[in-house]
């Protein structure tokens, strides 16, 4: 007989402390030894995570009112501005925003050792940020000029909205050029020298859902080290499937969240400053997805292995800077991971860009998490569109 | 003069050739190799240890022939609370110092294998590796 589960029959497990959590990790061997059936029938919940840097990532701030009061209409925290085009002492600050006076690629490669995503991590951190921030002044509001400094205690809110995350597949990238380039992959040397990859493979919270059967608005998710929720289909979300030869489905691909959380329950371990050099700044985001097994279909994708979850390689040095990006290949997840990989009959040697370790760490919390009671699953107000 | 503790980087280009045999043979200069690697994309990195009265010399005609010199005066360290273990420094790290330890994944510094060029310094997107001079 086939298995089918509720999201309220495993709510209500964990809530007796009896649920059976395995991380996406775990649970590929417990499939392997003893079949799909047995370990659906077992199994509630599978726990995936991911911790890699994600650009569209950034937080919406209400500093409180001063006296007198003021509509803040510029906004710099520790000079990187953020953006005050809404009410008086809102602003959203992204992660990728640089203060003006960062030299930028002027002196190439640049360094960009600090920006918003550095603000972030500081104020998660509960270190104290510089506010400065100027206004036209109004009758209502009059102040005109505003210097402070501000902690996440001490303003009002701090939610983090990040429009794109955790991007379900990511190009492998490698540079055909002679020169050595330096992009948002990190440094690729000339003439296939190396090659870096994203995404978690076999942990990957998109991966392991292909068909957004689970995952979908108000999922609840470990966000940044604290709780957050899938809060729409990111932007860019275009799911698709990378074919074989035979054109059988392989993987997952294209897939995108947008997520939003309270950064004051969030943790600097989890949310962290990242510069690339030659290309900018960014936040490594820390997310982890619980799959609810409510059947057997759902436990076979979230069963899939480094073996069974591919990519494909593209030429940052030519096709991609110009929009014209040609697949050189298909590799596998394992191969990535083996630190080579064989493109057009040459061998390469791999480095990732997102971190394996700490991403098992994450789909480990989230498991004691849901394994203590602390975390129940929601069941998605709307699934993604697909 | 003591002994000068120089760090040398060679390129695909010059990695081949005997450079260290004529640093002996035309400049009289005392040699002693603490460390030395290719990679597989046949960049060379030397730590050398040098003495002699010609070693300005010797030092000018290493630059003449391409290769980097510098001074082994620092200590590269690991700021572990900093390291994410993203594995993006592996790659570049010439001597293999840095590397991914698997199934894990977790990256792993070994001080001993570093030739402090500061490649991971420069690169390390949270700035986790640090100079100790």
């Amino acid at each position: 007989m086939s298995v089918k589960r509720t999201y309220e029959e495993i709510n209500e497990r964990i809530k007796a402390g009896k649920a059976v959590v395995l991380t996406a990790e775990e649970v590929i061997g417990k499939v392997r030894e003893q079949g799909v059936t047995k370990t659906a029938k077992e199994v509630d919940v599978v726990t995936t995570g991911t911790f890699g840097p994600m650009c569209s990532s950034g937080a919406f701030f209400n500093f409180g009112h001063t006296k007198p009061r003021m509509r803040m209409s510029k906004i710099w925290l520790n000079d990187v501005p953020a953006y005050a085009g809404i009410a008086a002492v809102d602003a959203f600050l992204g992660a990728t925003e640089l203060p003006e006076q960062d030299p930028r690629n002027t002196k190439y490669p640049g360094e960009f050792r600090y920006g918003g995503a550095h603000v972030i991590e500081d104020l998660v951190a509960g270190r104290e940020v510089r506010l400065r921030a100027t206004s036209y002044g109004t009758d209502c509001y009059p102040r005109t000029k505003l210097e402070t400094t501000i902690t996440l205690d001490s303003i009002n809110e701090a939610i983090l909205f990040n429009p794109r995350n955790c991007y379900q597949n990511y190009n492998c990238a490698v540079n055909s050029a002679d020169r050595l380039i330096y992009t948002y992959m990190g440094v690729l040397k000339p003439h296939f020298g190396n090659a870096t990859y994203s995404t978690s493979g076999q942990l990957s919270p998109l991966l392991k859902d292909p068909y957004f059967q689970t995952i979908g608005i108000g999922t609840r998710i470990f966000l940044g080290g604290g709780i957050g929720y899938v809060a729409w289909h990111g932007t860019q979300h275009s799911p698709g499937f990378l074919k074989d030869e035979e054109g059988r489905e392989l993987t997952g691909t294209g897939g995108t969240l947008a997520v939003i959380g309270d950064l004051k329950q969030m943790s600097a371990r989890w949310l962290v400053g990242t510069s690339y050099i030659g290309y900018g700044v960014t936040l490594t985001v820390g997310i982890g997805v619980p799959i609810p097994i409510l059947n057997e279909e759902i436990l076979i994708n979230a069963a899939k292995s480094d073996e069974e979850l591919y990519t494909v390689v593209v030429d940052y040095g030519e096709g991609y800077p110009k929009g014209e990006p040609e697949e050189l290949a298909l590799v596998s997840y394992a191969e990535l991971k083996s630190g080579k990989i064989k493109v057009l009959g040459k061998e390469i040697p791999t480095s990732p860009v997102s971190s394996y370790f700490r991403a098992q760490e994450i789909a480990g919390i989230l498991k004691d998490w849901i394994l203590k009671g602390e975390f129940l699953l929601s069941e998605p107000i709307q699934l993604l569109p697909r | 003069m003591a002994p000068q503790k120089i760090v040398l980087r060679f390129s695909a280009d010059n990695a081949d050739q005997p450079i260290i045999y004529h640093l002996v043979k035309d400049y009289d200069l005392i040699i002693n190799i603490l460390k030395a690697s290719i990679n597989p994309h046949k960049e060379g990195t030397m730590v050398l240890e040098l003495t002699g009265t010609r070693y300005e010399e010797g030092i000018n005609y290493l630059k003449k022939q391409g290769v980097t010199v510098h001074p082994l005066t620092q200590e590269v360290v690991r700021n572990e609370d900093k390291c994410t273990h993203c594995g993006n420094c592996t790659a570049h790290c010439p001597t293999r110092a840095l590397f991914i330890e698997r199934p894990s994944m977790e990256v792993k510094f070994n001080g001993d294998e570093c030739v402090v060029c500061l490649m991971c310094v420069k690169i390390c997107p949270v700035h986790a590796m640090e100079v100790r001079i």
